[in-house]
């Protein structure tokens, strides 16, 4: 194994290399070092790059550092209150350990298609802040997770940041169907947000993990905006999405259908019940 | 009235395991000990050709052990000579050992093993258990005129149940380390293993020494669950070859994914019901076909299937009975034992089956056990009478006085609010202790105890402590025989130099039949104190007994075990007393199934529980929840599949046990009905609660969603093709 361990921005960006390997909280990569899937050759350890920790307010919207850890997201209060989802996914991705150190950066720089996390900032609308010597660039999350463990990432270049936009008066839900209750990987995972203008859909964003090689925005329930959501609107614009789920060691490709449409039916429905 | 028996006596192994200070097989690692693993086979069947070293690879460095290397016979000690220790030729499943390599270190080591490739011939697996056609063993159970009951009978309904396999998942894997000969021309191996006396026999035949020169040690064993009976063996074998070729110790320690990938799980079973009955559900006629997949091997099949068919007509009265069990073989990695022994399938598809008929005939299930349930007097199904101990109208009652299952409509149109269903579901069922028929009184169990100079009392047997609670249970028993306190009682090491053969710790005996050897041995050596000293002398028991020894008194007292009087078992037409005793115990579930999702909550959880004696009431209700929790993972959320005769689930990541979140509040209602030979009344605990949680989940769920469960696990995936199956207008 051969791995540096730089201590600021500019030493982490300075060691990339075309075949970096970049270990953050390493809850992914512990696991494949030791399967051989990844080898752990040209590591840049960027756990002790502090100027890519840290969360704050940025207007009426976030900045999260690539290495905020799940723990952070769970207990920080603006968080929770600007992106309740975000903290809701966190605390359910593991056990306690894990969650002091995966990454909302490592989950997005993993892009495994089963992520709890990037379903969420795909639904958010949030963006992807990328650093590199040359300068930073932003992408939205969906256009960052290109496919099955690849992104919009340059080999130049470190996930910074993401970037929440200010809530508004959007209204989100998340739901992660796991193996069991708790530290367990997704079978279907599940996050949407929905805006409400006089009792029309004036925006609505959903996407879900594991029913397709990549977090997947669910555009077929795009067309809900500026319909009234009614019940059938709702499961006409649910019959729409397109996704296309695999077995696997987990679950099955017709019980992830099934189960994604059954949930999005009720989520939709609770999201755009009337009660403003 | 009992002093210490009946207490919550604290657990003498207890502090050292909470601060670390127990040593685990791979925490006390001698210096200089080598590293070894096994090369194992790539494909289910098919021939072993050789193998191809790669020569940029300095093999000096390392040694190999091949098939023709094995000083003994090439088999791994059980009941048939069938599995080899490694394979010379014919290979019968995936992972099955081929070559042993040991190595200075681990990065060695695994270099090592990446040069080695090994050659085989590939031939398609038979992975179908219907279509197979060796049969390992087969039973047939016969009570009565069935044939003619059926036909007779008013009603007569036929189902077909499923249960899959099961992972241990014992928190330790499976670990030996293993000594070069000695000077005194003994082996020594230390692991984690339930079962010391069956290492000893399978190294000695391995290495073609006397049995007295294995000397086999249990260290400190997180978990077996019956995952720890026969494997050990297997893994100790190949430790003390390398050991041999080595000149060295040799660890053979397994990490999560060999040991999930390779070692036995619980058998699949498809068991078949034809059950006659009358209009008021009691019973007329069973007739059940039970079959196993007993994997590539014989292991232990033989006795999990004589488990399977004793238990399969449940704990119900019926004069004609007909059970016919196989356990055949297949190329998948060889089942074996796992706490339950064949029982909880088995439990599972006679307690659907007696739902069936409730529904069938619009009876409360709850109902229709009463109605059937054995009692004192009756007879089983091997036709033996019950005695003494039956606790199985008072199970049934508490648990019904407990839950008011009886009052809920079981399975009845209720009206539907939500996103969510609830329902409750009920078993009742039996669990023998101690060996089947006349294993008892072949195997001749033994317990020694003995006085050591300070006057405490050491108690030798080879029952292991595997998180279960031998050593509590023993101190207490041991401490009460001999009327005195459990500071003066000391439980040794599971040791094959220094302690009996008390037989294998497991089949629910260690207690009833080990701890009633060890009850008897106390007394008497009570009995020679006092008779020493005269009954009501001064001073403490260690003192009396320094007072005994330097008398010049024998304090050493070895006990075997005696059979009940009256007991009676044909092993050939398998007709008899099964057991000595029963537990008894019934299970109410209450379940939430949410419709969106088919994930099934287990809202609350009720056993009640005839244990005899709660010889230490916090660990039998520790028994009873554990058990009952594995029973719950094993309904709806254990998957183990397999491909290619491979496991599917081979991490922990995948394979799934239930976490605290997925566990019920539970209740657990004991009842002591004592039974006369088992110390101070005690029977067996330790299988029985994994019977009945899967049947009780099923009817719960079922109970919730309208649709018959006869498979388990009950898994989200199956409950929502089977919802869709009820309901095609919620198809998309």
């Amino acid at each position: 194994m051969s791995a540096v361990s730089p201590t600021s921005l500019d030493a982490a960006l300075a060691a990339l290399t075309a075949d970096t390997v970049v270990l953050a909280g390493g809850t992914d990569l512990m696991v494949e070092f030791r399967t051989g899937r990844t080898r752990a050759e040209n590591v840049v350890d960027i756990w002790r790059v502090d100027e890519l920790r840290g969360i704050a307010a940025e207007g009426d919207g976030l900045r999260l550092g690539a290495l905020t850890t799940c723990a952070e997201l769970v207990r920080d209060p603006l968080v929770r209150e600007r992106a309740a989802i975000l903290a809701e996914a966190a605390d359910e991705v593991g056990a306690e350990q894990i969650k002091n150190r995966a990454t909302l950066g490592g989950n997005l720089g993993t892009a495994s298609p089963a992520a709890d996390l990037n379903p969420v900032l795909v639904a958010l609308d949030a963006r992807v802040e990328l650093v590199s010597t040359q300068g930073k660039r932003e992408l939205e999350a969906d256009a960052f997770l290109r496919g099955y463990r690849e992104t919009a990432r340059r080999p130049d270049e470190l996930i910074g940041a993401v970037l929440i936009p200010p809530p508004r008066k959007r209204r989100s839900a998340f739901r992660k169907v796991g193996t069991r209750r708790a530290q367990a990987i997704s079978k279907v995972v599940v996050a949407a947000t929905v805006e409400l203008e006089g009792g029309v859909v004036r925006s609505v964003r959903a996407a879900a993990g594991s029913v397709a090689p990549r977090t997947v925005r669910l555009r077929g329930l795009e067309a809900l905006v500026g319909q009234q959501p009614s019940a059938d609107a709702i499961a006409a614009a649910v019959r729409a999405v397109d996704v296309t789920p695999i077995d696997d060691v987990r679950s099955t490709a017709a019980y992830r259908e099934l189960v994604l449409r059954r949930v999005l039916v009720t989520m939709l429905g609770r999201l755009c019940a009337a009660d403003e | 009235m009992t002093r210490v028996v009946g207490t919550r006596l604290r657990r003498p192994e207890g502090p050292d395991k909470v601060t670390g200070r127990a040593m685990y097989v791979a925490d006390d690692v001698p210096v200089g000990c080598w590293w070894g693993k096994a090369i194992r086979s790539p494909v289910a069947h098919g021939e072993l050709l050789g193998f191809e070293l790669d020569p940029a690879f300095d093999f000096s460095q390392v040694v190999l052990v091949r098939a023709a290397d094995i000083p003994g016979v090439n088999v791994v000690d059980l009941i048939v000579d069938d599995q080899p220790i490694l394979a010379s030729d014919a290979i019968e499943h995936w992972g099955q050992p081929l070559l042993l390599v040991a190595a200075a270190d681990q990065a060695t080591l695994d270099a090592a093993v990446r040069a080695i490739d090994v050659r085989v011939r590939e031939s398609e697996p038979l992975l179908d258990m219907e279509a197979a056609e060796v049969v390992f063993k087969e039973i047939v159970i016969d009570k009565g005129d069935v044939d003619a009951a059926l036909a007779s009978a008013p009603h007569v309904l036929r189902r077909t149940y499923h249960t899959d396999s099961q992972e241990q998942m014992y928190i330790e894997p499976q670990g030996a380390i293993a000594w070069p000969e000695a000077a005194d021309g003994t082996v020594l191996v230390r692991g984690s293993l339930q079962c010391p006396y069956y290492v000893q026999r399978a190294l000695a035949r391995a290495l073609d020494i006397e049995p007295a020169r294995a000397r086999v040690v249990q260290a400190a064993t997180g978990g077996g669950f019956g995952g720890k009976e026969e494997y050990p063996s297997v893994v100790a074998c190949h430790a003390a070859l390398l050991a041999r070729a080595a000149g060295q110790p040799v660890a053979v320690i397994y990490d999560r994914h060999e040991d999930l990938a390779v070692t036995p799980k619980r058998h699949p079973a498809r068991v078949r019901h034809a059950t006659g009955y009358d209009d008021d559900g009691r019973l007329l006629a069973m007739d059940v076909d039970v079959l196993l997949d007993g994997g590539a091997f014989t292991t232990l099949s033989p006795v999990v299937l004589s488990r399977a068919a004793i238990h399969a007509a449940g704990a119900y009265r019926c004069d004609a009975v007909r059970i016919r069990g196989r356990v055949v073989k297949t190329n998948h990695v060889p089942y074996g034992a796992f706490r339950g022994f064949g029982a909880p399938q088995v439990c599972f598809a006679v307690e659907r089956q007696m739902d069936a008929i409730a529904r069938e005939r619009d009876l409360h299930p709850a109902t229709l056990r009463k109605r059937n349930a054995l009692r004192l007097g009756d007879t089983t199904a091997t036709s033996g009478r019950l005695e003494e101990s039956v606790g199985s109208e008072e199970v049934l009652a508490k648990i019904l006085e407990r839950t008011g299952f009886e009052d809920h409509p079981w399975c009845q149109p209720r009206p539907a609010a939500g996103r969510k269903r609830r329902g409750a579901g009920f078993s009742f069922f039996f669990h023998g202790a101690g060996f089947t028929g006349a294993g008892e009184v072949h195997l001749k169990a033994k317990v020694d105890v003995r006085l050591a100079a300070d006057g405490r009392c050491e108690v030798h047997s080879a029952s292991t402590e595997f998180g279960q609670g031998t050593v509590t249970m023993f101190t207490a028993i041991a401490a009460e025989a001999l009327e005195t306190g459990p500071d003066d009682v000391l439980v040794v090491e599971p040791d094959t130099g220094a302690v009996p053969d008390s037989g294998p710790t497991v089949a629910s005996r260690t207690c009833m039949v080990v701890g009633g050897c060890l009850a008897r041995a106390c007394r008497e050596l009570r009995a020679r104190i006092d008779a020493h000293g005269g009954q009501g002398a001064e001073g403490s028991f260690r003192e009396r007994a320094r007072a005994f020894l330097a008398a010049g008194g024998d304090g050493r007292v070895e006990v075997t075990y005696a059979s009940p009087p009256g007991l009676v078992w044909d092993d050939e037409r398998y007709e008899g007393d099964a057991y000595p005793a029963y537990g008894w115990a019934a299970d109410y579930v209450e379940v939430e199934v949410d419709l969106d999702t088919f994930e099934v909550s287990m809202e609350r959880f009720v056993s009640a529980v005839d244990v005899g004696k709660a010889i230490q009431p916090q660990l039998v209700e520790g028994q009873i929840e554990g058990g009952s929790l594995q029973a719950l993972g094993f309904a709806h959320i254990e998957v183990v599949g397999t491909k290619d005769g491979r496991f599917l689930q081979d991490r922990m990541a995948t394979c799934i046990i239930p976490t605290t979140l997925d566990a019920p509040p539970m209740e657990v209602l004991l009842v002591e009905e004592p039974f006369s030979h088992g110390p101070y009344g005690a029977k067996g605990v330790g299988e029985l609660p994994m019977d009945g949680g899967a049947p009780a989940v099923a009817s719960a769920i079922e109970d919730a969603l309208g649709i018959s469960i006869d498979r388990v696990p009950a898994t989200p995936e199956r409950l929502a093709a089977a919802w869709l199956a009820a309901h095609p207008e919620e198809a998309l």
